[in-house]
């Protein structure tokens, strides 16, 4: 990182500091949230149906079929023996990345190093053999001044960038960006696109044998991904029906815990189109450890043909069609927030009139 | 640290004391008041809960050595004497890890380090005969017995999914709550009840016996490191335990009296049990390893032939370690969803304790800078022990970092910093202590050889095991997984080999002491030398049942 750029986040870290409103990224909301699992017959038709979706797709248009895009070995999952962070796709994951192994990693070895040179040394100086007459020593003002003050300005070498990269996380996600809500379920994740005509998708892990088949590392495939836009950051509201989960993709650099009657806020920006493995990252019961979160990232077009293999609409078209129509029957009815829920099938029906978007 | 001056007078006087009355066996073991008696308990409790706890950890890395599910589901079966399903093995996984860290935590190094040594040396060290309250320190112990049973005795009754409470060491709402029917996690809450009143006790008991009862002219200034450590643990338990009983209380009337303290649907929050939770969990963190800073440093200064470096410097550290400890608790819960400016007010706050942890690593080598050191089994420990922690320590500053967490938490990178800083940091320097003191306790001289063997096994085990978990962590593997993708199997594998290999180490431990207490060579009272000037070491090995009835004049 650049020096500039170091005093640009800064400068950043400071305004958050003054406005901390805009910088707060979690609301509770006490009795919004429905606790209550879909059972498994509605897991059951979900998955038909998304397979349904995958081979009725050309009726969705000029935009072509959605095919769940092939993983690229070791990208967006753990590697064999790996011994390093897992390469980044975000550009918050690139910068921690660099402060972790640029910064932090010199440091610590440097500090372990020295202490262990020491230790070896004083043991190999002033063993009783070489140094039968201990001396009395007890005090040494400066020294002890010295290692007080050196671990302080150690640490504040690393909070000034440590900082930065908070505020970097922390920094909203545009007004217009599209929004996806997670929800974690005992033991499995489901995908909302209230953008997108409010569609959820259930997400189950894969059995061995069938992730294999479908050449997906095991434990990790699923059968219905959280597909998602490429190159655009997203808002990612992350709760939970149940207990507490925690969405981790490690290849994002993204975690946030999903609790029940909360929801928590992150941006999620991917760079280039690609599947990202995750696992939930918070003790949730028997099956914590079979619920994993595959992120599939696709350009904005590919994305939209998703979408619309869903029967969800698409977010820019919908908006603008049903606002001009309807804008001031939403304000006298209903709250500005739930008048996009109200009109998702003026905006499919909207779409089917607006000129798709060009592939 | 003090110098002390005991005349030879007093030694003798305490020798012809040796006869005075020994209560008859069950008197003497079942109703105690005697300090040392009481710390004996404490340390045989301790070591039954760590074979315990430490045979779990074993079936654990049994389990993980590969991927796939290999034993649970036997194992849930054995217990429940039926054939399990597999999510009731999997259920056991969940039983498993929690006992472990519940039974390491409040079973294992707390009553080791605070009712183990404490009670035996913090009397004597401020030349005090006993206990300030002798009754309350055996009833503190016998809390412990039924607080294990009940913890025990929990994962053989229904939990939820399956037997036991499979909640993790946190018991965080709303998963042990609407999470798991069944007592057993009523019943782990209330061992957790009973061990927090137990330690409250002890920790009441250890203020009061530092505050009133130190020998005349041992001033607060003058108190060996040790008492200062256990001082200020004493504190931390005292401030902290009752937030841990009263969160838990509230666990309780959620699951049982239809309260939603921490029920969203009821207008409750369960980040609000999060917060509690750590508001205990980090100060407890400090409590396990206080204790070690004190008895490391009585080692280091004893075989290095000279005084503790700059004695002020460590005694306050350990108070600013203290103190700081209550205001970083949210450093565990970076990922709930803070807002920025509490994250980054945690980050700075956390970093600051690697400042007073920092003096005390330095001043330890300034204490044998310049020494005449020799290398018996306790020293090798606490050298261990400073590097090992170190270690542990740095990769604390990494994870303090707010930023860098969200990759960080709740993976193994994390189960590898506590376990540098606990079953490498704690653990080393218990056994430091445990080898310092065992002639004094026993009366006779451990093993050097199979000493050094211990250690030297255990170390490189330990080592083994524990170092490939930052390269699973930061790999991205979350902890409490029975299973994982096979991309980590590899460095899973050679972590159960490590386990191997440290269990190779403990069985040496195990041999010592047998060989030891049956064929030992008789220690004398002072047995370490010139080095060694805190109070134990003018009384005879071991001690007479009651000491220091004359008081010692410290000069």
């Amino acid at each position: 990182m650049t020096f500039m750029n170091m005093v640009k986040s800064l400068s950043v870290a400071a305004l958050l500091v003054m406005t901390p409103h805009a910088a707060m990224a979690q609301e509770t909301v006490a009795a919004d949230v429905q606790i209550e699992a879909p059972t498994n017959d509605n897991q059951a038709n979900d998955n038909s149906a998304a397979a349904d979706a995958s081979t009725d797709a050309d009726t969705s248009g000029a935009v072509g079929s959605y095919v769940p895009m092939k993983p690229t070995e070791g990208k967006g999952m753990p590697v064999d023996g790996g011994i390093d962070f897992q390469d980044q796709y975000s550009e918050v994951g690139q910068q921690a990345y660099a402060m972790h192994n640029y910064i932090l990693m010199p440091i610590i070895v440097v500090i372990s190093l020295f202490v262990l040179g020491l230790l070896l040394w004083v043991m190999a100086r002033y063993r009783a053999k070489a140094n039968p007459e201990a001396s009395k020593t007890t005090h040494n003002t400066f020294i002890e001044v010295i290692w007080t003050l050196v671990p302080v300005l150690i640490l504040i070498g690393i909070a000034i960038p440590s900082i930065s990269l908070l505020a970097k996380q922390y920094e909203p996600a545009p007004e217009d960006a599209l929004t996806i809500k997670v929800t974690g379920y005992q033991w499995y994740w489901g995908y909302t696109y209230p953008d997108n005509g409010g569609f959820e998708v259930i997400s189950n892990m894969l059995p061995e044998e069938e992730a294999k088949a479908r050449g997906e590392p095991a434990q990790l495939a699923v059968d219905n991904r959280m597909v998602v836009p490429a190159g655009v950051p997203i808002k990612v509201i992350v709760t939970a029906a149940d207990v507490i989960h925690s969405f981790a993709v490690p290849s994002l650099w993204y975690k946030m815990d999903a609790i029940p009657g909360r929801l928590n806020e992150k941006v999620m920006q991917i760079d280039e189109p690609g599947v990202y493995y995750g696992q939930c990252s918070e003790l949730c019961g028997a099956r914590h450890g079979f619920m994993p979160i595959a992120v599939e990232a696709l350009p904005m077009d590919q994305y939209n043909a998703w979408v619309q293999s869903q029967g969800g609409t698409i977010k820019g078209e919908g908006e603008e069609t049903p606002e001009a129509v309807e804008g001031d029957v939403a304000d006298t009815e209903t709250p500005a927030v739930e008048s996009e829920i109200v009109n998702t099938e003026d905006v499919a029906a909207g779409t089917k009139t607006a000129p798709t978007p060009a592939n | 640290m003090t110098t002390i001056a005991a005349t030879p007078g007093e030694v003798h006087a305490d020798a012809e004391e040796h006869h005075d009355h020994v209560p008859p066996f069950f008197q003497r073991w079942f109703m105690s008041t005697n300090h040392k008696d009481i710390g004996t308990l404490y340390l045989i409790f301790a070591v039954v809960a760590g074979i315990i706890g430490g045979a779990i950890s074993g079936l654990m890395r049994m389990e993980l050595a590969e991927p796939g599910i290999q034993y649970l589901q036997g194992w849930a079966s054995m217990m429940q004497g039926s054939a399990a399903t597999e999510d009731q093995g999997l259920h056991l996984w969940n039983v498993l890890i929690t006992a472990h860290g519940l039974i390491m935590v409040f079973f294992m190094v707390m009553p080791a380090m605070i009712g183990g040594f404490g009670n035996w040396f913090v009397p004597i060290m401020i030349g005090a005969p006993d206990m300030a309250f002798p009754r309350m320190n055996n009833i503190s112990f016998w809390l412990l017995v039924p607080a294990f049973i009940l913890l025990l005795g929990s994962t053989f009754v229904p939990g939820g999914t399956g037997l036991g409470a499979g909640t993790g060491w946190t018991v965080y709402a709303p998963l042990s709550t609407s999470g798991s029917q069944g007592p057993a996690v009523d019943m782990a809450i209330l061992s957790l009840h009973l061990a927090g009143a137990s330690s409250i006790l002890g920790a009441i008991n250890f203020i009061t016996t530092i505050f009133n009862m130190r020998a005349p002219g041992m001033t607060i200034n003058k108190m060996p490191l040790f008492v200062w450590s256990v001082l200020v643990t004493a504190f931390l338990l005292l401030l902290a335990l009752p937030v841990l009983a009263a969160a838990i209380t509230m666990l309780l009337t959620d699951r049982n009296f239809q309260t939603a303290f921490f029920d969203a649907a009821g207008g409750g929050d369960p980040v609000l049990y999060q917060h509690l939770f750590w508001f205990f969990g980090h100060p407890e963190v400090y409590i396990m390893i206080l204790p070690g800073f004190g008895m490391v440093s009585h080692i280091i200064a004893t075989f290095s032939k000279k005084p503790v470096f700059g004695y002020l410097g460590m005694a306050y550290a350990m108070v600013a370690i203290g103190v700081v400890g209550f205001i970083v608790w949210a450093h565990h819960m970076f990922t709930v969803g803070l807002s920025v400016n509490l994250k980054m007010y945690f980050t700075a706050a956390t970093m600051v304790i690697a400042v007073p942890t920092g003096i005390k690593i330095f001043s330890w080598i300034a204490t044998m800078w310049g020494g005449s050191l020799s290398f018996k089994t306790p020293m090798v420990w606490a050298i261990g022990f400073i590097f090992m922690f170190t270690v542990g320590g740095v990769t604390g500053v990494v994870l303090a970092n707010g930023g860098i967490d969200d990759a960080m938490h709740d993976t193994y990178y994390v189960v590898a910093h506590f376990h540098y800083v606990l079953s490498l940091g704690a653990v080393f320097s218990m056994f430091a202590g445990f080898y310092y003191w065992f002639p004094k306790m026993s009366g006779r001289m451990y093993n050097e050889l199979l000493g050094q063997l211990h250690f030297w096994i255990f170390f490189i085990g330990v080592n083994v095991l524990f170092f490939p978990m930052h390269f699973l962590g930061v790999q991205g593997m979350p902890r409490r997984y029975a299973d994982y993708p096979e991309q980590f199997a590899y460095w899973n594998e050679i972590a159960s080999y490590g386990y191997a290999i440290m269990g190779i180490g403990m069985l040496v431990f195990f041999a010592n002491i047998g060989y030891s207490l049956f064929a030992g060579r008789r220690a004398e009272g002072n047995y370490w030398g010139e080095g060694a000037t805190t109070l134990e070491w003018t009384l005879s090995s071991p001690p007479p049942f009651h000491q220091f009835e004359t008081l010692p004049q410290i000069k």
